[in-house]
């Protein structure tokens, strides 16, 4: 018998006997060893590895409030804006609920935008992490699908036009376009039935696919180790004795504690938004979407919520004279390839797919290659842990280039976005075209810039 | 790096381009006291007036005007006015196809006017607070009226025997190195109030809905309060159990 050959538990004094019940039936204590008080890691985290915790302590935050808003929010068009009026009014501590759900959409993003850049600057996308860098690329984009569903719950203007609009990008593409977008909303336009279906993949679907995604995520990560501010793997290094990192330490109860600082702070931060502006200057909460939605009332001026307006801005980019942009940009790349790889296959490669894509630049009108970059500009993530072609991981150990690049890139990104908050003004969409191929070029270009950078030697040892 | 030489160049460029899309008139600051009970009920008395005969508030409680120190009893006698229970919404008997044949639009629900109308420009009650000071005659409306914040607004000017009636007028203004058009509005013809009168009146108004469009907007920050005190001692404990544990980690 497997069961009763397990040692008893004896380090938790009143509880030894239920443990060792629990423990000869469950891998409880195995589990608790593999995930915490044995799981090492490196011990020169940051302030970037706080990100991750908090992302999912916002989680679990958007979960439990979610639960309780359902309790009193009604998927019905004619009474939803009602609905959520009745919440923060009439229901018990409902305003508070909301804004903490309505705050903790932004801090999502927030959090984890920091979480991704954290892995821009350290590698942590580079071998052997590859797939949590995927894993957590799928996260991403559910969380994207999530906030999306969401936005049209409470049934304002911007709920309303803001679907309105996205829903039509897919009829911009071809053949499928209409009929696709059509089955999407359920309707001709965005109605009852669109606010229906985006509720039951808002409360339901995604955050289902959400959990396990994230369990992937933690399993592939206990599974490689962590990353660090210095990029090196501290497996490599291990006492003699012990077997374990000598770089390491347990997560249990090095960084519980030091989380626990984290997420005091990062409530204290929350709670400020939450309880002295929750509008955020009408960036967390549009101040359109407090008038109910209107089919017949376009409003002069539609933006997504920030976390969305640098992928609008690069939809907003695509206009006829920006393909010829796009297209010189596709031939320079072309003519790198040719000129710096010695593969023959990839030559060829690149020749008949820059043709066939330019082609298809002036085949297909604009506006649907609007639609196709602001999906590249999400997707194109996945590839980094191959465009990354540094010998090195860190930042720390990058040269000149890579953090110019780098650099570049976190301007390109919030110049994108505050654009997409904006309407649109000529200079306004200049701005975003050149931002936009930067944008692109920043990915593009990594094999070569990578590569070339002069980078520093990694120590053996992490640095304090 | 060519590219850090352009950025500011670009950066400027973007700047003129949003100063010049932000062409909406400067709107005065409303002169609100969310805590002036007083203030807050002449304001509701004012709604319940004049607002909520064409406009409703759809999502607003009577009885929730207890939060402005009145009883149940006060509200029943001064500030319900049809057959409502003290427990109902503030609701209106007109039916909104028949004011859009009236008016044209159907007057919109007032309850959170007061958060949707904030822009850049200026929080809401600062927008409703100069738009209910922005009338003025105009013969060419159907209503005889219109308004500087609100242009060719279908709302005829409800609360003109307190203010008098006001003309749009051109002056001509030295601007830097030019003479300029500039357009001002002008009492023609005073109401029964002063204008510094009318102007504490609106803002009692609007210091209401701004009240009715956040109820919870008191409790909100008295609560965010407590709130902070107990995380800031949280912190100080987080700190202190993380430094305690950390000591031994070289």
């Amino acid at each position: 018998m497997a069961a009763t050959q397990k040692q008893p538990v004896t380090s938790a004094g009143p509880f030894n006997g239920v443990l060792t019940w629990v423990d000869q039936r469950f891998p409880l204590i195995q589990l608790w060893k593999d995930h915490l008080s044995e799981y090492y890691a490196p011990k020169n985290f940051n302030f970037w590895y706080y990100f991750g915790g908090l992302a999912m302590v916002v989680l679990v935050l958007q979960i439990v409030t979610g639960i309780f808003l359902t309790m009193h929010y009604k998927p019905d068009a004619a009474s939803a804006f009602a609905s959520v009026e009745y919440i923060m009014r009439d229901v018990s501590g409902g305003w508070l609920i909301r804004y903490m759900h309505s705050t903790g959409a932004s801090a999502f993003f927030v959090v984890v935008y920091l979480h991704m850049y954290r892995a821009l600057m350290y590698g942590s996308y580079r071998q052997p992490r590859e797939l949590i860098w995927i894993f957590g690329m799928v996260i991403y984009l559910c969380l994207m699908a999530e906030a999306f569903f969401g936005y049209l719950l409470p049934w304002g203007q911007m709920s309303f036009w803001g679907a309105q609009v996205i829903i039509n990008l897919f009829d911009a593409l071809p053949l499928i376009g209409p009929d696709l977008s059509l089955w999407i909303r359920g309707d001709y336009v965005v109605s009852d039935a669109t606010l229906n279906r985006f509720f039951a993949f808002h409360v339901i679907a995604i955050p289902l696919v959400l959990l396990g995604l994230v369990a992937a995520h933690i399993m592939a990560l206990h599974e490689v180790g962590s990353n660090n501010p210095d990029g090196v793997e501290i497996k490599a290094l291990k006492d003699p004795q012990t077997g374990h990192p000598v770089d390491g330490i347990p997560f249990h109860p090095y960084y519980t504690v030091k989380d626990t600082l984290g997420v005091v702070v990062f409530a204290i931060v929350f709670s400020t938004i939450l309880f002295f502006m929750p509008e955020f200057g009408g960036y967390f909460l549009e101040y359109n979407n407090f008038i109910p939605a209107d089919p017949l009332k376009t409003p002069s001026h539609i933006a997504p919520v920030w976390y969305f307006t640098p992928y609008y801005s690069i939809l907003r980019a695509a206009t006829e004279d920006f393909m010829w942009a796009l297209a010189a940009g596709v031939v320079a790349f072309v003519a790198l390839i040719i000129l710096t790889v010695k593969n023959k296959t990839l030559k060829m490669g690149a020749v008949a797919g820059g043709a066939v894509v330019l082609v298809a630049f002036f085949a297909i009108e604009a506006k649907v290659w609007g639609v196709v970059l602001m999906g590249a500009a999400t997707l194109i993530f996945f590839l980094l842990p191959w465009l990354d072609q540094s010998p090195v991981k860190s930042i720390r150990y990058k040269g000149g280039l890579f953090k110019s690049a780098l650099a570049i890139f976190t301007i390109d990104f919030i110049v994108l976005g505050y654009f997409g908050t904006q309407p649109v003004t000529t200079a306004g969409t200049l701005i975003s075209q050149i931002f936009t191929l930067i944008y692109f070029a920043f990915f593009a270009l990594m094999p070569w810039y990578s590569k070339m950078d002069k980078t520093r030697p990694v120590p053996q040892r992490v640095t304090q | 790096m060519n590219l850090l030489k352009i950025l500011p160049i670009v950066l400027l460029l973007a700047a003129s381009g949003a100063i010049a899309a932000g062409d909406e008139v400067k709107l005065d600051r409303a002169p609100i006291d969310e805590r002036n009970l007083i203030s807050l009920q002449r304001g509701a008395q004012v709604f319940v007036n004049y607002c909520l005969t064409c406009h409703g508030a759809n999502y607003m409680r009577y009885n929730r005007l207890q939060d402005l120190g009145l009883t149940e009893q006060q509200i029943r006698d001064n500030l319900i006015f049809t057959d409502a229970k003290i427990g109902d919404l503030m609701k209106i008997g007109m039916d909104s196809k028949d004011s859009k044949a009236w008016f044209g639009v159907s007057p919109p629900d007032l309850t959170v006017v007061a958060r949707s109308r904030a822009s850049h420009a200026g929080s809401g009650a600062d927008w409703l607070y100069t738009y209910l000071r922005s009338f003025y005659r105009d013969s060419s409306r159907p209503s005889g009226w219109n308004n500087a914040v609100f242009p060719n607004v279908g709302m005829p000017h409800v609360l003109w025997q307190l203010q008098g009636e006001q003309v749009m007028q051109d002056a001509k203004v030295q601007g830097p190195g030019f003479v300029k058009t500039e357009h001002r509005l002008a009492l023609s013809k005073p109401g029964t109030m002063t204008p510094v009168e009318y102007d504490q009146l609106v803002a009692d108004l609007v210091n209401y809905m701004s009240y009715m469009a956040e109820p919870a907007r008191h409790s909100r920050k008295t609560l965010g309060i407590y709130v902070l005190l107990f995380l800031g001692l949280m912190f100080v404990l987080a700190y202190l159990l993380k430094k305690e544990f950390w000591k031994d980690v070289h």
